[in-house]
């Protein structure tokens, strides 16, 4: 087995729809994944991100689109003859055989030669340090190590496309922090184009090249890591990618504002109906002495959560709105933090003053 | 020792004293269960004519009589042809269409399955008589293809509902992952599926062959001339006089069926199963 | 570049291929029972209303309610179902309730009483008893030693015989439902019900009795439903004298070669069967029963 896949292929899905009954899973889905990229499907249950990937597996036949990977249309292909790889949630191996005969399963579908199958095999287990443990059974293994055996299965006859369905949720989060680097690395290493499902956005951040939020069959927005953190698209993208507090502001021509106050923001304003503002937690400050140059709020400490690293604090607003701002805890944070009922200055960089769509999505 | 009586037996802190009759109720119960299983068995090798118990003499007479008796010996042949034969016909198409309605979205599925449950719901003297109307047209009454055929769709709901509830706690997702990786359907149904539900289908072999084995009623109405079952000579002889021949019989019924159920626990466990 | 709207009558084609694919696995099943159940049994349903003379007529209908006998039989059928039923329930409860209290292997150990019959041909089990409630058999014999009684009473032949017969014989088909589904109830509840208060004659009937019940009436409903149109066990113990509809059916075949009244009293039979299992479907789900016999 080579050590870097020739030839990742693109993916390009074009209008694709399925609905059952009444309920759109997928609507009208089109999506470019980029030769030897690490995209992932981000969104809640139910939104039809793992429907799409199913129509990638081809487990899934859609209503209608196309799907071509490189320059093959696929869409009417039966799964087994789509050569992808694909991990699944609950690693889905096969009980009644080794750790060398799930690995080598796919080989031998292949008629690949016996002795070439061993050596693959062993490779594959090395690439996710599972050297020697062909021999296994797979009901002696640990989650984790059921996990790497899932994922040598499905590289050790070297697809092109690798698709995974939440393969870390049932993990804890120790090893599932340690999976996701190693993913990563392993990614890196192969180079092939990987397709990742997950609701975990913390997830998403760290492991991808790009990330399509997906919510009831549609993309909300398709973009790097940090586009989709620093400008979100809308509410839904915005909601569902780390915490905020939304303040609906209002429009006076070209000024924005907020409860009458005018807002400073380097950020270009979106071309919607209503708009939002909003506020990142870890971007908010504890203003020490006013300036003309950021926003800001006044409140009243509500409450203080103390997270060991970091506090979280709430504060309530004149008009009854909490915000919360994150701060980290370093030598006397802690003894200069106000007191709950304390009055408090809270203070956004026009940098970090985000406007985004507030309409419904 | 009987301190035992006054320990608690149960959540609610009954003591096994107070359960006491429960306990002599059960006991006689499963004793009235099995007995009259068990009792055939000594009963055969009596030497009188009259069914005795216990037997005052011991003999292997009935026994020789029995294996001596050309009809006797042809309905055995008969009966285990046909148990055989069943066992072969109705476990394939049975554990296929359980998978297909189980892998099926068609909304029929629901109309099939009941519809291939219903010999097991019908009187058996309705399915007896109307199969022998049909044979008598199809011209298959009293051969072995039309009792196999019968037979099979007397077993069919059992292959269907033991390889169904098998499926059903079975992660489909190994036949997904299967196909992911380059198998056909039916390839990944045959090396992936297939050996984990071995119980299962193991249990329907056995299920059709007793099924057959045992089955009196169409029997009765379908088989006879050169192709008569033992259970149908066994019923005309209860019902005629009381030969313990019949006992002799019985007990090798016994002992067949018993060594049935041994090979299906041999052949059927898997590591997975309890 | 092919537009997406190809590949939607395509993939239309696929889907409903697929389908059939999958449904045609369960067509040889469906083709032998449509042939060798469904069409002969429909057929028989016309044949019923042939009368003697071969041309259409009620005659065979009208003959089971003007003809006493043939009500007789009915009310027979009827009655030894329901005692059988009865019987089954006061016997097999308590020793369902018995094992599901067991720790599970010993459990297992018990089952086997109740798997053993079960499993072995109907026609040993009934010559078993046939044998046994002889006037000079096993029964009267240990009676008459024991003291209960002092002349052998006739148990064979009658009803007493065929009640003891099916009693046996349907045991199994009660037992196992209702153990199923006392072995699902979670013994936290009773746990709570004594913690609330409830001496244990009450936490049993206000709390374990109700949760049983679906597996004790899909229990007594398979084997209700299986005394109606039993056959073999009545037809040997019964002696002649005992007379169920199915051995009227049955001898209608043989003795009178009557198809018309048979199929008459054969469909009578399964609409009875067909009305019970109907009106139990509504209370239960029916896949249960047909799974609960295992």
């Amino acid at each position: 087995m080579t050590d870097n896949i020739q030839g990742a292929l693109p993916i390009t899905a074009r209008n694709i729809t399925k609905t059952y009954g009444k309920v759109h899973a997928l609507d009208d889905v089109s999506l470019d994944v980029k030769s030897g990229e690490f995209l992932t499907l981000l969104g809640p249950s139910g939104s039809g991100k793992t429907t799409l990937l199913m129509v990638l597996a081809g487990f899934t036949r859609p209503d209608q689109g196309s799907l071509k990977f490189g320059d093959q249309e696929m869409i009417r292909t039966a799964p087994h003859l789509r050569d992808v790889g694909m991990v699944f949630q609950n690693y889905a191996l096969f009980p009644h055989m080794t750790v060398a005969g799930n690995v080598g399963y796919p080989l031998r579908l292949r008629n690949v030669p016996m002795p070439e199958i061993s050596q693959r095999i062993e490779k594959a287990l090395e690439t996710v340090q599972l050297g020697g443990y062909g021999t296994r059974q797979i009901d002696q293994l640990s989650g984790g190590q059921k996990q790497r055996v899932a994922l040598a299965r499905s590289i050790v006859f070297e697809p092109r496309i690798l698709l995974m369905d939440e393969p870390l949720s049932a993990l804890d989060k120790k090893l599932r922090d340690r999976m996701q680097i190693e993913l990563r690395h392993l990614h890196e290493k192969l180079g092939m184009t990987t397709v990742y499902v997950t609701h975990d956005q913390r997830e998403a951040l760290t492991m991808s090249d790009r990330i399509a939020v997906v919510n009831h069959g549609r993309i909300m927005q398709l973009a790097t890591p940090q586009g989709l953190y620093e400008q979100p698209a809308n509410r839904f993208v915005a909601d569902f990618i780390g915490d905020s507090t939304f303040l609906p502001v209002e429009r006076h021509g070209d000024q924005i504002t907020y409860n009458g106050m005018p807002l400073k923001t380097s950020h270009p304003v979106p071309d919607a109906a209503s708009l939002v503002l909003m506020l990142r937690p870890e971007r908010v400050r504890l203003a020490t002495k006013t300036t003309k140059t950021v926003n800001e709020f006044q409140a009243t400490a509500s409450e203080l959560v103390y997270q060991g690293d970091s506090y979280l604090m709430y504060a309530t607003m004149p008009d009854g709105t909490e915000i919360s701002l994150r701060g980290a805890i370093r030598q006397g944070t802690v003894a200069a933090l106000p007191k709950i009922g304390d009055h408090v200055t809270l203070a956004l960089e026009p940098s970090d003053t985000v406007l985004i769509d507030g309409g419904d999505v | 020792m009987f301190g035992w009586l006054r320990k608690p037996a149960s959540e609610t802190q009954v003591t096994h004293g107070q359960r006491l009759w429960l306990y002599v109720f059960a006991g006689i119960t499963m004793v009235l269960l099995v007995t009259p299983t068990l009792i055939v068995i000594p009963m055969s090798f009596s030497e009188s004519q009259y069914l005795e118990f216990p037997p005052k003499n011991w003999s292997t007479r009935w026994y020789e009589h029995y294996f001596s008796s050309p009809e006797w010996m042809l309905a055995t042949v008969t009966s285990l042809k046909a148990a055989f034969l069943t066992m072969l016909v109705a476990t394939p198409i049975g554990v296929v269409a359980a998978y297909g309605l189980h892998a099926s979205k068609v909304k029929f599925i629901r109309i099939a399955f009941v519809l291939l449950i219903t010999p097991m719901m019908v009187p058996v003297v309705l399915v007896a008589i109307g199969a022998f109307y049909a044979y008598v047209k199809l011209g298959i009454l009293y051969t072995l293809t039309g009792l196999v055929l019968a037979h099979t769709i007397l077993a069919l709901p059992l292959v269907l509902i033991v390889t169904g509830s098998a499926l059903k706690s079975y992660d489909m997702n190994q036949e997904l992952a299967a196909r992911s990786l380059g198998a056909p359907r039916w390839k990944a149904f045959l090396t992936i599926t297939l050996p984990q539900i071995r119980f299962a289908v193991v249990t329907s072999a056995l299920l059709s062959f007793l099924t057959s084995f045992d089955e009196v009623v169409i029997a009765m109405f379908i088989s006879g001339g050169d192709n008569p079952t033992l259970t149908r000579n066994m019923f005309n002889a209860l019902r005629d006089q009381i030969d313990p021949t019949i006992a002799s019989i019985s007990t090798i019924m016994i002992v067949v069926t018993s060594i049935m159920m041994v090979l299906a626990q041999v052949f059927g466990r898997s590591k997975a199963d309890k | 570049m092919a537009s997406a709207d190809i590949y939607a009558d395509g993939l239309r084609r696929d889907e409903r291929l697929e389908r059939l694919k999958l449904f045609g696995l369960s067509s040889p099943a469906i083709l032998l029972v449509l042939v060798i159940l469904v069409i002969p049994v429909g057929w028989l349903f016309f044949v019923s209303f042939i009368g003697a003379d071969g041309q259409f007529s009620m005659e065979n209908y009208e003959r089971m309610i003007t003809r006493k006998s043939y009500f007789r039989i009915f009310i027979t059928t009827f009655k030894i179902s329901l005692f059988a039923t009865a019987l089954c329930i006061l016997i097999g409860y308590p020793l369902a309730y018995f094992m599901s209290q067991l720790p599970n292997r010993i459990a297992n150990l018990c089952m086997i009483t109740v798997l053993l019959p079960f499993w072995t041909s109907l026609l040993v089990r009934t010559y078993a008893w046939l044998v046994l409630l002889q006037k000079r058999g096993l029964v009267n014999d240990w009676a008459i030693s024991l003291g209960l009684w002092d002349e052998p009473i006739k148990m064979v032949h009658n009803m007493t015989g065929t009640l003891i017969g099916m009693v046996h014989i349907m045991l199994p088909f009660l037992i196992l439902p209702v153990y199923s589904a006392m072995k699902q109830i979670d013994r936290d509840l009773l746990k709570a019900a004594s913690n609330l208060g409830a001496s244990p004659r009450r936490a049993f009937w206000t709390v374990f009795f109700p949760l049983s019940t679906p597996g004790l009436f899909a229990g007594a409903l398979m084997v209700f439903v299986l005394c109606l149109g039993f056959f073999v066990t009545p037809a040997v113990l019964g002696g002649g004298k005992v007379i169920m509809v199915s051995m009227k059916i049955v001898s209608n075949i043989e003795l009178f070669v009557n198809w018309g009244a048979a199929s008459a009293l054969g469909v009578v039979l399964l609409t009875l069967t067909v009305l019970v299992l109907w009106i139990a479907s509504r209370f239960l789900n029916l896949e249960n029963i047909a799974g609960g016999g295992h």
